[in-house]
């Protein structure tokens, strides 16, 4: 994995986002499923509630949706900082 | 959570566990219904009573069993089994359990029943003890959660009697 799909993936603030999400949803859900199924006498119900969920959970933390990817890492370019600032004096070399 | 799969997998693992801890808690919620059930068994008729040429008695008889078993039936009951045994001692066996008649309750909808059934098992004593014996007719209940421990219990009827010659 080059530092390019990286930066294109998910940053650290988006994964730890999607981790806290994914715990959240499922056990508050999973609390809501078992108490309405409880309710409804039902444990069709609960078992039915909670893999829907899991399925509406799992699509929003597991792909790399663009919003987890809001505070962008600033990847130095290869070779350190000597090469980036070469490369800017190169770029910026009058036209002869 | 680098990756898709890292995160696929974190959420499946999670996912999974709580739901044996959901199940966990459904089976414990059992605990919290009392039930309440009734049972009432009547033998209608004694149909034949033979000494077999082995040396064992056999009877058979028409029961009529009827019983309320609604209230043991809970969100976390798959089925109930019931089943009713004649119970008596001989000179030989303290206890003698002999299974007459069985069924598989699948819903609370049929939980209320009154059957009138010749004995669906054979009733055969090990000997020839039978004459003029008297026997309780115990029902059994054992019941069976969708997830969790079976438990079961019983209700003792007495004051049966077989008859004192064969006939």
């Amino acid at each position: 994995m080059g530092d390019r799909s990286m930066g294109c993936l998910m940053d650290w603030q988006g994964q730890m986002l999607a981790e806290q999400l994914m715990q959240i949803m499922i056990s508050s859900f999973a609390v809501m499923a078992f108490l309405g199924g409880y309710a409804l006498d039902s444990f069709e119900i609960m078992l039915l509630v909670y893999a829907g969920v899991v399925v509406l959970t799992s699509v929003i933390t597991v792909f790399n949706w663009p919003f987890f990817n809001s505070h962008p890492l600033n990847w130095l370019p290869q070779g350190g900082c000597e090469a980036s600032k070469a490369r800017v004096l190169s770029e910026h070399k009058p036209k002869c | 959570m680098h990756s898709f799969g890292y995160r696929a997998n974190a959420l499946l693992t999670f996912s999974v566990t709580i739901l044996a801890l959901m199940c966990a808690i459904a089976s414990l919620s059992d605990n919290l219904n009392s039930p309440s059930p009734t049972a009432q068994v009547q033998v209608l008729n004694i149909n034949w009573f033979q000494k077999k040429p082995d040396g064992d008695d056999e009877v058979s008889m028409s029961l009529n069993v009827s019983s309320n078993l609604e209230s043991l039936f809970t969100w976390n009951t798959k089925q109930v089994f019931v089943f009713v045994a004649a119970e008596y001692d001989t000179p030989k066996n303290s206890l003698n359990q002999v299974s007459l008649w069985d069924g598989i309750i699948p819903s609370k909808e049929q939980a209320k029943f009154s059957i009138h059934t010749t004995n669906k098992y054979r009733f055969i004593d090990e000997g020839s003890n039978l004459r003029g014996k008297e026997f309780n007719l115990t029902m059994h209940w054992h019941v069976m959660p969708k997830t969790g421990k079976m438990s079961a219990d019983k209700l003792v009827m007495t004051g049966y009697r077989l008859p004192v010659t064969y006939r």
